[in-house]
């Protein structure tokens, strides 16, 4: 039997930068998403926002020789660059909100078929971090899910229907997961890419609803 | 007579927030753009039963202490004093570690009412600008949209988001002027510039007060009209002194791990 691969943090990340296109605007999640920033591909210029209202910004800075005053939305503090602008938290989500951010990749609980999001709170907890989420998952023109395609006990996270609480409904457009790339359409959820050594029924047997296998379906690009 | 907006003291400025006082508290989340010594004067100061409105609860002095600030104290200095009755914020509890806010959610002592970020900043700017709200797309299809009239808008939903207005609104800048007009540095204007002018009362903590003129036009981002109070930081402060806690240096660990709080 073929050995199987799935996709480490990093590479999931280097997957996910795969779909900036030059000039897109950025919004990177806490997690797997900031990643991203490392992977851009080369020859593209891209804007990343953070939340905290800053855009255009660079690299994050080495431990400890940062400013403290140009942060991400993470709290690490970043290098600016020519172009970098400020602003206060109305503008920044007037910009998320408003429809002006190109890309928003974010971390899931769980997708739906229908592409609603839920990512803001594990129902054990009782207390969720709503933050930003709900506002980019509705405001930027695409949104990209990175996540493992099941839980630590192997249930599926891509359902018929989240069972945890949503964040927004019908916002995704991309789910990339550890072993796969599904795109959400309006036919449902067609699967794209898969990881190496894995078969679309495979696949299929860790997620809940029926994957359409699209025709030129392949193994998943990260060069 | 010459406007002076200037006061000398923290516990001058926060003197007359009384109980029960509804306040605004700018920033983040990251102490960085936090006005931390009025943190510091109105738990001194001793208030009860306050509301607050903020993006986060506060994570506490030692998290940020660790990471090499002097200006340690955020809001949580109120929360784990047991100034607050309620809170009104996006992201109240650390996905990291358990806060006080939660800790005191947990046991019933501090009510929530939690907003998605962009509605916060939607509804405090709505004080600010005179509206009774705003109608807003996000958090439809959501535990967000319970209670909230829901109005149809060329064929699309949007839920009533009322105004958030405060007593006070403490909030941290760069520089002042005499005017009270604000600059910020970098990615600290936050909860900050939208906040001053959104309550009766705006104080503003600030690293330095210069000259009037000395801010330019071009340059002033919050103008003088928003501003009622201002209060420099001390130019030598060695910070709160006291042991960093074991919980602190666990969470901090699990920061550095995660790369992010």
């Amino acid at each position: 039997m073929e050995e199987k691969f799935k996709l480490e943090r990093q590479t999931i990340a280097l997957r996910a930068a795969k779909e900036f296109q030059d000039g897109d605007s950025v919004n990177l999640g806490i997690g797997i998403p900031v990643l991203c920033a490392n992977y851009i591909p080369e020859g593209r210029e891209v804007l990343f926002q953070s939340e905290n209202g800053i855009l255009g910004f660079g690299e994050v800075t080495a431990p400890g020789e940062g400013d403290n005053d140009y942060l991400n939305a993470s709290g690490q503090t970043v290098h600016t660059q020519p172009g970098t602008s400020c602003f206060g938290h109305a503008e920044s989500f007037t910009m998320i909100r408003g429809g002006h951010l190109d890309i928003s990749v974010m971390g899931g609980f769980q997708v739906s078929e229908k592409g609603d999001l839920a990512n803001y709170m594990v129902p054990e907890r009782k207390i969720g971090v709503i933050g930003g989420a709900m506002d980019l998952a509705y405001g930027a023109k695409r949104k990209i899910i990175v996540m493992n395609h099941i839980t630590k006990d192997g249930q599926p996270r891509i359902l018929k229907k989240c069972t945890y609480p949503i964040t927004t409904l019908e916002c995704v457009n991309l789910i990339i997961t550890d072993i796969a790339v599904i795109e959400v359409t309006d036919k449902g959820l067609v699967l794209k890419e898969i990881a190496p050594g894995w078969t679309p029924e495979e696949v299929q047997s860790l997620t809940e609803p029926t994957l359409i296998v699209d025709p030129d379906c392949h193994d998943i690009e990260l060069m | 007579m010459a406007i002076n907006k200037i006061l000398s003291s923290f516990d001058e400025a926060v003197a007359d927030i009384p109980d029960g006082a509804t306040i605004m508290v700018g920033g983040f989340g990251t102490v960085a753009s936090c006005p931390s010594m009025l943190m510091i004067a109105l738990d001194r100061k001793g208030v009860k039963n306050l509301t607050t409105i903020s993006n986060t609860t506060g994570f506490g002095s030692d998290v940020w202490k660790i990471l090499g600030y002097k200006f340690a104290e955020d809001m949580d200095i109120l929360v784990r004093n047991g100034r607050v009755k309620k809170a009104i914020a996006s992201a109240p509890v650390s996905a990291v570690y358990e806060n006080n806010f939660e800790k005191l959610l947990r046991a019933g002592k501090v009510e929530l009412e939690m907003v998605t970020q962009g509605t916060l900043a939607e509804r405090i700017r709505a004080a600010k600008a005179g509206l009774g709200g705003v109608y807003t797309p996000v958090g439809v299809g959501t535990v967000v949209e319970e209670g909230k009239e829901i109005k149809t808008i060329n064929g699309k939903k949007y839920l009533l988001e009322l105004a958030l207005k405060a007593d006070f609104a403490l909030i941290k800048a760069h520089k002042a002027d005499r005017w009270g007009n604000l600059v910020y540095r970098g990615s600290s204007r936050t909860f900050n510039e939208t906040m001053a002018g959104a309550a009766k009362v705006t104080i503003a903590e600030v690293d330095e007060v210069v000259e009037l003129g000395e801010l330019g036009p071009e340059e002033i981002v919050t103008p003088a009209v928003y501003v009622d109070r201002v209060v420099a930081r001390p130019k030598e402060y060695e910070g709160e002194e006291g042991e960093i806690s074991e919980e602190a240096k666990a969470s901090h660990e699990k920061f550095l791990k995660r790369g992010s709080a």
